[in-house]
């Protein structure tokens, strides 16, 4: 066999059809994959196909569709399952990544975390990864603890390790690549040591898995949950969970599909995964996500993350050429994935966002749904450029025209 | 010329008129836009049921603070009841720019405020 020979860069431009579009007159730049990615014509027809020639309920029907159906659906999760290293009956459907962390919060916290006991995030958690320990706290009486952000945007193992030392951190709940910074958090780490300090780890991976390897083997936390739209993918969730906790877990929501036996009083609930997806499942969502990771696999992950690093490298390059600029996060690409937020002095984020739309450079603005990760950083908002397999160094040639366009418009 | 960003928008955004705080104030009121995280907040002296003078403060985007500016000039001497009266309209009037719905909110948090702090309706005008 040969040596196989790499290109730095993925164009995968051609496979997703919303990229012909023109905007203002100009061909469309998407800047904003870490908000939702756009989906390749790859994903959209194995969806369209099913709507149109298989679509029938899930694990119900005797007849061909409901076969048809339930066959795709289940192997859509055993594949995506196999593509993060966990196994199937613990890979669980959500509605999204939120709702999968929710459903630890509510099904695991309730019964495992109570007065007296901590819950400890990071600073540079997405709302989605706050709020439902705000309220678990809320409700149980336990305290939130915040692990601190430093200066270039990453977390201190030190300071871990001295709160863990405390002995009342329960769960800890850390992204594993910041949705604003890009940070990208030892979360295989953090897991051990809080495991070993009786903690349960709650890894956000919505950032992560849609651009770079991600082997939960490996990592080893107790929860991961990620969602389907930033990975190329239709909107549905993943919640990966370590089976005895699941097992010994209430469920989540009742309803359908997830009993084994209704009484009029009570019930029994169903086997895993299918305890905690009551209801009828978003299903050609589930096996558009199965499409999405197999075009994934297919370009390879470890290619997916060089070309983002490229991609950042190259953007951390060009953008300090606009005057005015602040970048945040760390400065080496080797510890940040594909997303680069930005100020410019003298203009707000919406207006730099407003701007670049006239020269069809769709750009994030805003808190990113991070606000106490905002007031760390001293900003109310931010900009914020993020990449996937159908940008190129063009595009960042494209933003920064557009953000020096946008300074003149401002009279900078 | 841009049609969003007139001069006059980017003039008050950079000026704003009546910006800061007055103390003592007989009415107050914070509020934000919990789409873009912009804050705003105004004080308000009162007198013969009349704004004799305001000042808002907050941080935000060129639309949000211009109308805000632009709106203070006319709100300074208007009477309470007539503040309580105000609607979207006679803020995208004020403004003089078409303002599309993504940006609706950045134009309206000025009179929303002015709203919570005259009435204690905490509503997104209409």
């Amino acid at each position: 066999m040969g040596a196989v020979v790499h290109t730095p860069f993925v164009d995968r431009r051609a496979d997703f059809p919303v990229l012909a579009r023109e905007i203002n007159g100009h061909p469309l730049v998407y800047l904003d994959s870490a908000a939702t990615a756009q989906k390749p014509r790859q994903v959209i027809e194995v969806m369209d196909r099913f709507y149109s020639h298989s679509y029938g309920t899930v694990h119900r029907g005797v007849y061909e569709l409901g076969r048809e159906a339930t066959e795709q659906f289940e192997g859509a999760r055993e594949r995506i399952a196999a593509f993060v290293n966990w196994p199937a009956d613990c890979s669980i459907f959500t509605r999204n990544a939120t709702e999968a962390i929710n459903l630890v919060a509510y099904a695991w916290g309730r019964e495992n975390v109570g007065a007296g006991d901590e819950v400890l995030i990071t600073e540079m958690e997405h709302h989605s990864n706050i709020v439902p320990w705000q309220l678990l706290c809320e409700e149980t009486g336990a305290r939130l603890r915040y692990l601190s952000v430093s200066e270039s945007g990453e977390l201190s193992l030190d300071e871990l390790d001295s709160v863990l030392g405390e002995g009342r951190v329960k769960v800890i709940g850390v992204t594993h690549v910041s949705n604003v910074l890009g940070t990208i958090n030892p979360v295989d780490e953090i897991a051990r040591r809080a495991r070993a300090a009786g903690a349960v780890t709650v890894v956000d991976g919505a950032q992560a898995v849609p651009q770079m390897p991600v082997d939960l083997g490996a990592i080893d936390a107790d929860f991961y949950a990620w969602t389907g739209h930033k990975a190329l993918g239709p909107a549905t969730g993943m919640l990966h969970g370590r089976r005895e906790l699941l097992k010994r877990m209430r469920p989540f929501l009742g309803g359908g599909h997830m009993i084994s036996r209704v009484e009029r009083e009570r019930s029994t609930w169903n086997e895993l995964p299918w305890k905690f997806e009551a209801g009828t499942n978003a299903i050609a969502e589930a096996i558009g996500l199965g499409a999405a990771i197999d075009y994934l696999g297919e370009i390879g992950m470890d290619r997916v993350r060089e070309h983002e690093r490229e991609l950042a490298s190259y953007a951390l390059d060009r953008l300090p050429q606009v005057e005015g600029i602040s970048l945040y996060g760390p400065d080496s690409v080797d510890r940040r994935g594909g997303v680069i937020p930005f100020t410019i002095d003298g203009m707000h984020p919406h207006d730099i966002a407003e701007l670049c739309d006239r020269e069809a450079v769709c750009v994030r603005a805003g808190h990113h749904c991070a606000q106490p990760l905002m007031r760390c950083l001293g900003v109310g908002a931010t900009a914020r450029a993020s990449f996937h397999v159908y940008n190129r160094r063009e595009d960042v040639d494209r933003l920064v025209d557009a953000l020096g366009k946008a300074r003149e418009v401002f009279e900078l | 010329m841009d049609a969003l960003y007139r001069d006059y928008i980017l003039e008050h955004y950079k000026n704003p008129r009546n910006f800061g705080t007055l103390d003592p104030h007989d009415l107050e009121w914070h509020d934000h836009n919990p789409l873009c995280g912009d804050e705003l907040g105004v004080h308000i002296v009162v007198e013969d049921g009349q704004v004799k003078d305001l000042r808002f403060h907050g941080q935000g985007c060129a639309i949000s603070q211009a109308a805000a500016s632009i709106t203070s000039e006319e709100l300074i001497g208007m009477p309470l009841t007539e503040v309580r009266g105000l609607d979207a309209e006679w803020v995208i009037d004020q403004l003089g720019i078409e303002i599309s719905p993504t940006r609706r909110k950045c134009a309206l948090l000025g009179l929303k405020v002015m709203r919570g702090a005259t009435t204690g309706d905490a509503s997104w005008p209409e």
